[in-house]
């Protein structure tokens, strides 16, 4: 496997953002997900909860719901306004305000037609989806206290909404309030405090389900305005409520962390009277859960502790795969990391800002396992803070170490980085090319002498970058396909070619002496997490978030035989169940049968020299030829070696040096700078 | 966990009482008047109202492992036992009404009305006895007159099933039954004859473990409750889909669930565990609960009568506490407590004549052994006791009496397994005046080690105890020599210390007239003189340490008898200082008898135990009795007999005086008794069947509990009597009450009929019947020990006999006017005691 000197950096403080809002949509089955920093993402729930989408969010913009209508995302937050995303640019289309002070809930209808919004100032306004917009419709009759939660009941002609201490059912025909239910008080020094109605159900058989701050779960019946059933669930408050499509199964999230599911069972086999009774609980979780989804085969949850949790439901299952193990997702399915392989400079970024970090050296030689004395400490060279509001989406350091890149949704900013001795000082390159004004990636060529950015359309603009400005070179437009954002692009070491990938799952190669797209690789059901281009074959290696790994030779345009090889043969099982995406593709340029791949928990090195393993053989075998001898080493290696050493990481990259820089973010670090969770009395102790 | 009771019987070894009543759940009968349970090879019927046994469904000729009322008569119950029969009785009257024979061991019995004349039994297959193989069989009963019908219409529910009977329970209305074995729960259908089996992980990884312990069915809804090993509750539903099942848990329990069960409404849910709290789970509200702590040993069952306004559980302690719905004890019916093991002696109270021994933990309890009832429990260690596995916690480990019952010795201790020994040696006054013992000292640091053996010197002028311990000295206490106390109280203190060439004491024994004290230092017994501490003399042994050690009584008392590990039992003469005699005997307990010269001694050998009964001054034993049981022996006592028997049978006249009561591995309680104590039990069971169906009525009570009293004294003045006497004054009210009521004559005439009814008695000695209800009620009011007096039949007799023991009256007519003469003196005994 080799021998390699790690820096192990451990000095990168991402905090992922809590998570705010979940919105399911069946038809396309996309999760989205709306974060505390104002974040929306979209995961892909049947590629193994792939990060396809990210849309970063501003300063001061919070979002408290997110809706689906039809294939179109909407978010509402504090801070009054309507927004709809433009998910093929994975950008903001627009905001318009709704006048009614900050909006705390948002529900589209069943039919795609209607947008509920329910404000501070007591009023549920109504919105028209239009082709392209949306627009204002009225509103229904204004209450006293901010609205929480609302939900429509199916058939779109009534909407429940929770407030303060009570519940209203309104006739959308209408605008009327139908009827008003009085959410119950806590008892005891909680008497005064108001009933807060987080979170409304409202099933089409006109019950109406209500999860609220004293923590409990209230079922009633809309046609009579009374409870039908209480369930004490917590404690504390019941923050999130979801059902399920069927409408047989509920799912309550807790400011405690648990989720606890309710089912509509009968209660006699065989008769059709069923009630809703509480049954599993799933504790996976720290701090309040702020929402809750129940998908088709899975109960999905996310909230302070910023981790989304996809909690299989195995009696929906057909068969148990590792598509239907318990995940979590903690770490974006990006690089947040770029390294400057020459120079030894890494640039970390932040949502906020960018940091640059020089690595720090070591002394002597030690043996495998042990740690180095550390010659120079590693030192932080640069604080980028972002001009705007807007979060930062994509940052590169050209290889050289000279260049700083990154855009926001609205700017993109180059700046090159003078460093002598010890004085750091950056200048912003002024007069850009038009061209240069967001991307959604960006890459710089292995000779930092180009610069690449993959904007709107699929396509990837070329700008060569020198000492004395920037030029606009040409732009690589894929012959067909969809307008996708690109979300990884490749650079070939010599200089030839670019590849990019794009969230349809489509890779196209470019070749950049004719500046024309080269070929197109077949497109793949699964989406692709990275990708690399072989420095002496120039050879394309993509790694899919369903663990598959291709090999495209670029020069013959098909699959190479090691490739087909893998797909004939079929990968281990162990490596297939593995539940978090490759993020990294690494070539070693002193062994060209060597690639290294990395994902959260692993580093690996697969030797395409060596055979593959099958399921019988063992995969993770590097104790057991330990103890072998040399000649039995021979049948026993295959070609995947996996290093477990490291977890949480972040990126794992390969210096020149043959030293490889390994950026970790224990999770324990993360738990630490959260707030603290509700005390909760645990037994025996 | 089950307790598998297999007696050889041997023409008179039986077991006395003490029996279990906790093994299987008690059943309260529909009216809850009743509470039944099965007890040993009985079932026994207690009142549920005043906790007493009434009478016991007699005829299994081995352990009762299963009752059941009938589904179809809720007057009757059906009972299994392991000698493969089931019983249906009329539990009321005490009437076996059909006997069912199976053939193969029962285990558990269950029945559903949907099933009308099915039993479900747990079946252990004879060919498989050792791989535990229980099968659920149902067995369709013969529609037959006759009073013993074979069953043989058989069919086999499922082939695997837990050996733990809470593992199985009829669901809603019998439409299915479910059983877990293991981590697997089955529900069977009986309509679609299917059965859905679920499973679940062995470990998850917490390290929980999650093997089912016990089942409920909800009474109306589909739901079962199971119980597991760490303590969660788990209630499923859905349960007819192979993969859409669900279930929900809820986890209060720290240790495994040992017990589940639904009220008849299915409103609540009760569970019990080792923590010995009941809870009571509000039934589809999650977690609100209620809780009933401290209810003494882990709950090991929790029935429910049918109305649910009473619940029982029966504890590891040998007890059924009776519960009202409202969660508070009415009741407690506590059998003879028999702990992991009972680590002190065997004792008689001289003063109750009451067995004393190991009860609950940190506790002595005194158990009448002729009323088969646990009289009380006595706090020795004086602490909470904490009901977790795995604790050390102090017990006590001996106990003595001085001969007159006035002084207890105890010795409590913690630590025997980790290094630091802690221990107590308590000494207890007899209070006259609450009769009961009270702590008058405690020795903290007795000895420096731990305390083998002790006894009290038996002369009636001193009192003196000595203990030996494993520090190699002996101790003589003796009370009140302090000098230093100038009060009255007599507290004990050390009198003298004696060691013998530093080896270690085994064991010690005063000679009956307590001129002699006996120590044994390993293979060394040194005599010595308890006046003056002077050694008299020392007995040196062929090889083995010397384990017991007697001396003889009345004729025998020259002789000091001994046993040591090298199974040789020898016998001094301390006349002589010479070895009278040995012989070759591997003795695991020697118990002399105190008011004969006869010594009883164990033997194990070869996976049985014998009894040799013998004088010591000659070796020829009066009785042996080979493989009385197939344990150990290590604790036996003689009881004195209250009433000598006359046998003249050679074998059995060692049991003239006294009986010898003991205790095996298994924690059986047996004893020897002869053919005649048998017939005579025999009869005073028959006795017991009393007319109870007559309805309550106002006239009921007035009379019938009057009527049923008196029958009751009958039976127990008189238990040879064949007939029942029959109150005289109520014929008249009978034939009254018998009469129809258009030819009764007026109201007026009656009354004076009546009151005259009730006025005169027959028999100028009978007492008129309203004072003796007024005495009763008195009585009552005395104290529990006087009340014993008067309701044990045996006390009545010995006060009887006291002057009229060689009266040769043998005629009926004779016999019967003993009896009255000895009520009535027994009545004012009562008074009298009671007046001071």
């Amino acid at each position: 496997m080799g021998e390699f000197k790690v820096h192990r950096v451990r000095f990168f403080d991402y905090m992922p953002s809590g998570i705010r809002a979940l919105a399911f949509n069946q038809d396309t089955e996309r999760m989205a997900v709306a974060r505390m920093d104002g974040s929306v993402e979209v995961f892909h729930c049947s590629d193994r909860f792939f990060q396809e989408k990210i849309i970063p969010g501003r300063e001061q913009f919070g979002i408290e719901g997110l809706s689906w209508v039809g294939e179109r995302l909407f978010s509402a937050g504090l801070n009054g306004g309507i927004t709809e995303y433009d998910l093929t640019n994975q950008k903001v289309k627009y905001t318009i305000d709704a006048y009614g002070g900050p909006i705390w809930t948002i529900a589209g209808n069943q039919q795609g037609t209607h947008l509920a919004v329910g404000c501070e100032d007591g009023t549920v306004k109504l919105f028209e989806v239009n082709e392209d917009n949306i627009q204002f419709e009225r509103n229904l009759d204004r209450q006293k206290s901010r609205i929480v939660s609302l939900s429509w009941h199916p058939s779109g002609s009534k909407i429940a909404a929770g407030m303060m201490d009570m519940i209203q059912v309104f006739n959308v025909e209408t605008g009327h309030s139908m009827h008003r239910m009085l959410a119950d008080r806590g008892v005891g020094t909680s008497r005064s405090k108001e009933c807060v109605v987080w979170s409304v159900v409202y099933l089409s058989d006109g019950t109406i389900i209500t999860g609220d701050s004293v923590g409990m779960v209230k079922l009633w019946d809309d046609q009579t305005g009374t409870l039908i059933k209480s369930h004490n669930v917590t404690k504390c408050d019941v923050l999130a409520l979801s059902v399920s499509q069927n409408e047989d199964s509920l799912v309550a999230g807790t400011s405690e962390g648990i989720v606890v599911q309710f089912q509509f069972v009968s209660m006699v086999l065989g008769k059709d009277d069923k009630e809703w009774v509480r049954t599993r609980t799933f504790r996976n979780h720290t701090h309040d859960i702020r929402a809750v989804a129940e998908i088709t085969t899975a109960v999905v949850s996310g909230g302070m502790d910023a981790q989304l949790v996809v909690r299989p439901l195995l009696d929906k299952i057909e068969e148990r795969s590792a598509a239907s193990a318990l995940r979590k997702i903690h770490f974006p399915h990006r690089r947040l990391v770029a390294c400057a392989r020459k120079s030894g400079l890494m640039l970390f970024q932040y949502p906020g800002h960018l940091e640059l970090w020089r690595l720090g050296e070591s002394e002597g030689k030690g043996i495998p396992g042990s740690s180095l004395f550390v010659k120079r400490n590693p030192e932080k060279l640069l604080h980028l803070k972002v001009k705007g509001e807007d979060h930062i989406r994509c940052s590169a350091v050209s290889p050289c170490g000279e260049w700083i890149v990154y855009s926001t949704a609205s700017t993109l900013r180059l700046y090159r980085l003078h460093c002598d001795n010890n004085n750091i000082s950056i200048t912003k390159i002024s007069k850009l090319p038009k061209v240069l004004s967001s991307a959604n990636q960006l890459c710089f060529s292995s000779d930092s002498s180009h610069l690449f950015s993959a904007s709107a359309q699929s396509s990837v603009h070329l700008v060569s970058i020198s000492q004395s400005g920037c030029k606009f070179v040409g732009t690589l437009k894929p012959k067909s396909g969809s307008h996708q954002a690109i979300h990884l692009l490749a650079a070939s070491e010599d200089g030839k070619w670019v590849a990019s990938a794009n969230s349809d799952h489509e890779v196209h190669i470019y070749n950049l002496q004719t500046r024309k797209a080269h070929c197109t690789v077949p497109i793949y059901s699964s989406a692709v997490t990275a990708m690399g281009i072989h420095p002496a074959t120039n050879c394309l290696f993509m790694m899919h978030a369903d663990q598959q790994m291709f090999e495209y030779s670029i020069e013959q345009k098909q699959y190479t035989d090691w490739s087909r090889t893998v797909q004939r043969k079929g990968l281990h099982r162990l490596w297939v169940e593995r539940d978090t995406p490759c993020l990294n593709v690494m070539f070693n340029p002193q062994n060209p049968s060597h690639v290294i791949l990395h994902d959260m928990y692993m580093l690996c090195i697969i030797d395409q020299s060596l055979p593959l393993p099958d399921d019988k053989t063992q995969f993770y075998n590097q104790l057991t030829l330990k103890s072998l001898t040399e000649e039995q080493r021979k049948s026993h290696s295959h070609a995947f070696k996996v290093c477990k050493t490291f977890k949480d990481i972040l990126c794992v990259e390969l210096m020149p040096d043959q030293s490889l820089v390994v950026v970790e973010r224990p999770l324990e670090d993360i738990a630490t700078q959260l707030p603290a969770p509700i005390k909760q009395k645990k037994f025996a102790t | 966990m089950l307790y598998i009771y297999i007696y050889i019987y041997i023409y008179n070894i039986v077991r006395c009482g003490g029996s279990k009543v906790n093994l299987r759940p008690p059943i309260i009968s529909t009216d809850s008047r009743f509470l039944l349970c099965a007890s040993g090879d009985l079932v026994k019927v207690y009142s549920t109202r005043t906790e007493e046994w009434l009478h016991s469904l007699q005829g299994h000729t081995n352990q009762v492992t299963g009752i059941a009322l009938n589904p179809a008569n809720h007057l009757q119950v059906y009972s299994c036992s392991v000698d493969g029969t089931v019983k249906l009785w009329d539990f009321i009257d005490g009437i076996l009404i059909k006997t069912f024979i199976i053939g193969y061991p029962l285990f558990a019995i269950y029945v559903s009305e949907k099933h009308e004349g099915v039993l479900f039994l747990h079946v252990s297959m004879a060919t498989d006895s050792k791989n535990e193989c229980f099968q659920l069989v149902a067995v369709h009963l013969p529609k037959s007159a006759e009073q013993e019908v074979e069953a043989k219409e058989m069919s086999v529910v499922s082939s695997h099933i837990s050996s733990n009977p809470s593992c199985t329970a009829f669901g809603r209305g019998g439409e299915y039954i479910a059983f877990a074995r293991h981590l697997q729960l089955n529900v069977y259908f009986f309509r679609k004859q299917k059965t859905c089996s679920f499973s679940l992980k062995a470990t998850d990884k917490k390290g929980a473990k999650n093997a089912f312990t016990c089942i409920a069915c909800h009474p109306t809804d589909d739901c079962i409750a199971t119980g597991h090993e760490d303590g969660k509750i788990r209630l499923w539903r859905n349960f007819i889909h192979k993969k859409e099942y669900t279930y929900s848990t809820q986890h209060w329990h720290h240790n495994a669930v040992n017990t589940l069960c639904f009220t008849p409404e299915g409103t609540h849910l009760l569970s019990g565990g080792i923590e010995s709290v009941l809870v009571q789970w509000q039934y589809g509200a999650g977690n609100r609960k209620e809780f009933l702590p401290r209810l003494g040993g882990s709950i090991l069952h929790i029935s429910v009568s049918s109305d649910g306004q009473l619940f029982c559980t029966s504890h590891s302690d040998n007890k059924i506490t009776v519960i009202e719905s409202s969660f508070k004890v009415c009741g407690v019916i506590q059998g003879l407590v028999k702990g992991d093991g009972v680590l002190t002696d065997l004792m008689i109270d001289p003063r109750s004549k009451a067995l004393v021994l190991n009860g609950k933990p940190g506790h002595l309890q005194f158990y009448s052994l002729l009323r088969d009832k646990h009289l009380y429990n006595l706090d020795i260690v004086q602490q909470e006791y904490i009901y977790e596995a795995g604790l050390d916690q102090f017990e006590v480990v001996k106990a003595a009496f001085d001969i007159k019952g006035s002084w207890l010795a105890t010795v409590e201790e913690r630590g025997q397994k980790s290094s630091d020994l802690e221990f107590f040696l308590k000494l207890w006054a007899f209070d006259e005046r609450t009769q009961s013992f009270v702590l008058n000292t405690t020795i903290t640091a007795a000895h420096t080690d731990r305390i083998i053996s002790m006894c009290f010197s038996s002369s009636k002028e001193t009192t003196m105890l000595v203990t030996i311990a494993e520090d190699g000295q002996f101790k003589a206490w003796c009370q009140g020599a302090d000098a230093d106390t100038q009060q009255d109280q007599n507290f004990w203190s050390c009198d003298f210390v004696g060691s013998y060439h530093n080896l270690k004491p085994t064991n010690c024994s005063f000679s009956a007239d307590s001129s002699l004290l006996a120590v044994s230092f390993q293979e060394v017994i040194t005599i010595w003189s308890p006046e003056t501490w002077e050694m008299l003399t020392t007995l040196c042994q062929p090889p083995g340490v010397i384990r017991d050690l007697c001396f003889g009584r009345l004729s025998c008392s020259k002789y000091l008898l001994g046993t040591t590990t090298r199974n040789l039992l020898c016998c001094w003469n301390l006349l002589t200082c010479a070895l009278e005699w040995s012989s070759s005997v591997e003795v695991s307990k020697l118990q002399p008898d105190p008011l004969s010269e006869n010594v009883a001694a164990f033997s194990y050998q070869s996976k049985h135990t014998d009894v040799f009964v013998f004088k010591p001054s000659e070796p020829r034993p009066l009785f042996t009795n080979k493989n009385v049981c197939s344990e150990k022996v290590h604790r036996a006592v003689f009881v004195p007999r209250e009433e000598p028997l006359n046998n003249c049978d050679e074998s059995s006249q060692w049991l003239n005086r006294s009986q010898l009561y003991f205790l095996t591995q298994n924690m059986d309680l047996l004893t020897f008794s002869t053919a005649t104590e048998e017939d005579r039990i025999l009869s005073s069971s028959k006795q017991l069947v009393i007319d109870d169906s007559v309805a309550v009525t106002p006239f009921y009570l007035l009379l019938g509990k009057h009527g049923q009293q008196q029958q009751k004294l009958n039976t127990q003045s008189h238990p040879a009597a064949d007939k029942p006497q029959q109150p005289q004054g109520s014929v008249t009210i009978k034939e009254l009450l018998h009469t129809p009521a258009h030819v009764l004559p007026a109201a007026s005439v009656l009354c004076s009929m009546f009151v005259n009814s009730l006025l005169i008695s027959n028999t100028g000695v009978q007492q008129d019947p309203l004072r003796e209800e007024m005495d009763s009620e008195k009585e009552e009011e005395d104290s529990e020990e006087e009340m014993e007096a008067c309701d044990s039949q045996q006390e009545l007799r010995v006060q009887g006999s006291v002057d009229e023991v060689t009266l040769k009256l043998s005629k009926a007519q004779e016999r019967e006017l003993k009896r009255v003469r000895k009520t009535d003196f027994s009545w004012m005994a009562g008074l009298i005691d009671s007046k001071p």
